[in-house]
């Protein structure tokens, strides 16, 4: 006689040991440690603390350590724990153009105050597998510089915007503040700062995706990457019950500021316009990626058609977060037993109704 | 008689220009009017501002529903626009695929309106779907194909059938010979002709064509640069035209 | 690091936060209200809805059951149980009846609902319009003005096709004569359940970040045509554990060579009715 399934808390918990087991892996070959992953895995750190928004070393390695280096896992697990942090108050808006900055670069002008910077970029390694990296060895020491670089470097777009041929960064009207999205629905028309937001938060992959479409015609793009910088950038914070502001600690930044042509429309004149991206970390791919997005995401206040997927904010903005699609597209492998039963009781009678229909005809 | 509708002084605008202006006339029940004009001419921009699909930026446009009941339509809630849209309206489109779902079938297409209206039956809507195929010569065996296996003309009179099945008393038509081959249009005009005389509804219908102005208008407002220029009976104005333009565009149909 | 979680997880302005909209939801009854969903430490798409709203509603004097399938040890309902069992410290059941607080995903138990329990529904797609419209804006346009052609549409669209309304989960109801609303998939069999029950009846959507409610003995209507009335699944056969033919029932295949056997999808409901036979 048939008896149904039962054990289901067993299996779960023997699964639980068994996926431990794989992780750590072969026993004679030592334990990655936290400070190893912070150490030599920091673009793998950096892309989890971005789309997990968690700017935590520590437990963006533990999370990658537990999620056995796979970057969405590691996302959610940040993201489920900074979800239980309670709001002691939010931080000063970050002043990008005080960074100290390690890298810079711009596509736009030959030379720029201040200079080009390359800082330490894999962009012209040649992407040769290194073979003395498959033994342990010691890193050569960096050359320095003979000066070091100024304090702060001036942004390439102000060059543009002292002769007017680029629009002004302008906050929307009244300044509002902006909406916290992982303590409010996204609701549309969504606000600017609420699309950077969420594309902050979003997946690497998928706006890579969307931002190499706008190049390839699904959008009006004809973009140039103005300025790109990455270094260390101060934040500050202002209790309300000590009303001064306090530096709090210092965190890495990349920032990409994209440059589209724009003919004018009735009320605009004909201008450069920005798009904009920000990531923790080197995250310049992100970064320039996301400026790419949401530059084609302005389509509609800047009066251009409407007519590729990353000009849509729903189609864009509902599929960006790599951990609201992971989870859907994987809870198909929960039980559908009872849908999936009314779906075949329903596939049986139109494949019924069908055969008859053939038996008729024949 | 009381007109069922009465515009007054309408304008749009965009940014600075005007896209209408100055607009002013009367609609009876079971008149045709129609607006002439150019591309450009502001036509197309009055009738979408009529139907409160754009909002006005000026004037007056008083609509009277079928108890009689006046509704300021630049003033008016979306939702009680839309239930006119729903009740006593129509709008037929110069493309029948904006106008027509064209991934269901033309039986649905037909009876969404209806369905909207609360009718469940669905062998009423059926038979109901199946007689207006009729009246607008499709056949009614033609009930569950999609329209896009229909030709042009059929498609545009599948849109006719669509929007009038629910006895709307005011249809706005958007250049409704604007995408047909001549050949189909004449078909298309004595069909429209007749049904609008048999249901005795009143239409506004914007058309470049002086050629469906004189087969289907009582009256017909020129427009040129956002303005009309001149209004009057249809007949009155082809045949002795007062404007300069007026005087223009029907030269040029002669001698088209 | 040692991290003590707060009572049913979530913080208490969270859980306040739930409840108003909960509240919302009860006084429109079938309308989505949005809210601020929170990211759980449970996949999107695996009950995070019906997660946040029960850790909103559930207090220390619940005792609470949780369903997947229809059945409580299914792997998934195990984990949600686990989970409360740990965070909010509360008794669990089995049983329909001893139960205040049922988390669902896809069935309602056969056993009556009684009035003073509340059913949690885990949503994935709260919207009922979604696969006709994908936009969000014109949906909401379309639920403010009550305007369901769209929907009418599609089963017109059934019947000249197939002859019947070929839906056979997620069946579309009329709540309160106002909202058109997803009933989440439940299959059209437990449609009728909704209709004036006498439980409290909430439902989260916690990746479309929606929350709705249809409050005791209200109004559900499954969307038909007069002449096509709505009708649920039946079987040929009954349950070959406990011999019911009014439940629900599950197809298993049990050999190589496709044999199959019909079991009811309730695990409690059908236990239940195996002892009744026996004594």
């Amino acid at each position: 006689m048939y008896v149904a399934v039962k054990g289901g808390e067993t299996a779960i918990l023997n699964s639980y040991e068994l996926l431990a087991a794989e992780r750590r892996g072969d026993q004679d070959t030592p334990e990655l440690t936290l400070a190893q992953i912070k150490g030599q895995m920091r673009l793998a750190l950096a892309r989890v603390m971005q789309e997990g928004s968690l700017y935590d070393e520590e437990l963006a390695a533990l999370a990658l350590k537990q999620a056995s280096g796979d970057a969405t896992e590691a996302v959610f697990l940040l993201r489920a724990f900074r979800t239980t942090l309670p709001r002691l108050g939010y931080s000063l808006p970050l002043d990008t153009a005080a960074m100290r900055v390690r890298r810079r670069v711009s596509g736009t002008f030959k030379d720029v105050p201040g200079g080009q910077v390359l800082g330490p970029t894999p962009d012209y390694t040649q992407r040769l597998l290194d073979f003395t990296l498959a033994a342990t060895g010691n890193a050569p020491k960096p050359m320095l510089a003979e000066q070091p670089l100024p304090d702060v470097l001036p942004c390439v777009l102000d060059v543009l915007g002292s002769e007017g041929l680029i629009e002004p960064e302008r906050p929307a009207d009244g300044d509002p503040a902006p909406k916290d999205l992982t303590r409010e629905p996204l609701m549309f028309p969504a606000d600017r700062a609420t699309r950077l937001q969420n594309l902050a938060r979003g997946d690497e992959g998928y706006l890579l995706g969307l931002a190499y479409s706008t190049q390839r015609g699904y959008a009006e793009s004809h973009p140039f990457a103005g300025e790109i910088r990455m270094g260390e950038v101060a934040v500050t914070v202002c209790p309300e019950e000590l009303g001064f502001e306090i530096e709090i600690g210092e965190i890495t930044l990349t920032e990409c500021q994209m440059i589209n042509q724009f003919a004018g429309s009735n009320t605009a004149p004909p201008q450069f316009t920005r798009g904009y991206g920000l990531s923790f970390g080197e995250g310049e791919r992100k970064a320039m990626a996301m400026a790419l997005v949401d530059r084609s995401l302005r389509a509609s206040e800047l009066g251009e058609d409407i007519h590729a997927p990353a000009q849509q904010q729903e189609f864009v903005l509902y599929h960006t977060d790599s951990v609201e699609a992971s989870g859907f597209v994987q809870h198909l492998k929960l039980p559908h037993y009872v849908d999936f039963q009314a779906e075949l009781s329903l596939i049986r009678t139109l494949r019924k109704q069908f055969d008859t229909q053939q038996r008729d005809e024949a | 008689m009381t007109p069922i509708l009465s515009v007054r002084q309408v304008a749009k605008r965009y940014g600075q220009r005007y896209g209408c202006r100055e607009v002013s006339f009367d609609l009876y029940p079971g008149e045709v009017l129609c607006i002439v004009g150019e591309s450009g001419s502001g036509k197309s921009t009055l009738l979408s501002t009529l139907a409160g699909k754009l909002a006005a930026d000026e004037g007056e446009v008083t609509f009277r529903d079928v108890n009689g009941t006046e509704h300021d339509l630049l003033t008016l809630a979306e939702a009680d626009r839309r239930r006119l849209a729903r009740t006593e309206w129509g709008f037929v489109t110069q493309h029948a695929r904006d106008g027509l779902r064209m991934n269901v079938s033309a039986g649905a297409n037909v009876s969404e309106r209806l369905m909207a209206l609360g009718q469940r039956h669905y062998g009423e809507l059926r038979a109901t779907a199946g007689e207006w195929l009729e009246k607008v010569e499709i056949s009614a065996e033609r009930l569950d194909d999609r329209p896009s296996q229909f030709s042009g003309g059929m498609q545009q009179r599948l849109q006719i059938a669509r929007n009038l099945v629910t006895k709307p008393r005011l249809v706005f038509m958007d250049e409704p010979t604007g995408g047909l081959d001549v050949s189909v249009q004449a078909r298309f005009l004595d069909l429209l002709r007749r049904l609008v005389h048999e249901t005795g509804i009143a239409v506004i219908m914007v058309t470049h064509d002086l050629g469906v102005a004189r087969l289907l208008a009582h009256r017909t407002l020129v427009m040129q640069q956002g303005r009309v220029v001149e209004a009057g009976l249809t007949d009155q104005i082809l045949d002795d035209p007062q404007h300069p333009y007026t005087q223009l565009l029907v030269s040029s149909i002669l001698q088209a | 690091m040692n991290i003590e979680y707060n009572y049913g997880f979530l913080d208490e302005n969270t859980k306040r936060m739930l409840r108003r909209g909960l509240l919302k939801a009860v006084a429109i009854p079938g309308y989505q209200v949005p809210f601020g969903s929170r990211e759980m430490p449970l996949p999107y798409g695996w009950g995070t809805g019906g997660i946040q709203v029960t850790a909103s509603i559930i207090g220390s004097d619940d005792t609470l059951k949780v369903i997947d399938q229809g059945a409580d040890d299914t792997t998934n309902a195990v984990n949600i149980r686990r989970f409360f069992g740990r965070v909010a410290e509360v008794a669990t059941t089995e049983k329909t009846s001893e139960a205040t607080v049922i988390q669902t995903r896809h069935r309602i138990p056969e056993t009556a609902l009684k009035s003073g329990q509340i059913m949690v529904f885990q949503v994935p797609e709260p919207e009922p319009l979604r696969t006709l419209e994908a936009s969000e804006v014109e949906t909401r346009q379309l639920h403010a003005h009550q305007e369901y052609g769209l929907m009418h549409v599609k089963l017109y669209e059934d019947i000249a096709r197939y002859g019947h309304i070929a839906t056979s989960y997620d069946y579309p109801v009329m709540v309160n004569g106002r909202y058109l609303t997803s009933p989440s998939p439940i299959p059209k069999f437990d449609n009728p359940k909704l209709h004036q029950s006498p439980a409290l009846l909430l439902f989260g959507a916690g990746r479309e970040k929606r929350l709705y409610a249809i409050p005791p003995y209200t109004d559900v209507e499954s969307l038909a045509f007069d002449d096509h009335p709505f009708d649920v699944q039946t079987w040929d056969s009954h349950c070959a554990l406990c011999g019911s033919t009014e439940s629900y029932l599950d197809e298993i295949i049990t050999d190589d060579a496709g044999s199959r056997m019909f079991v009811c999808s309730d695990t409690d409901y059908c236990a239940t009715h195996q002892q009744e036979a026996k004594q």
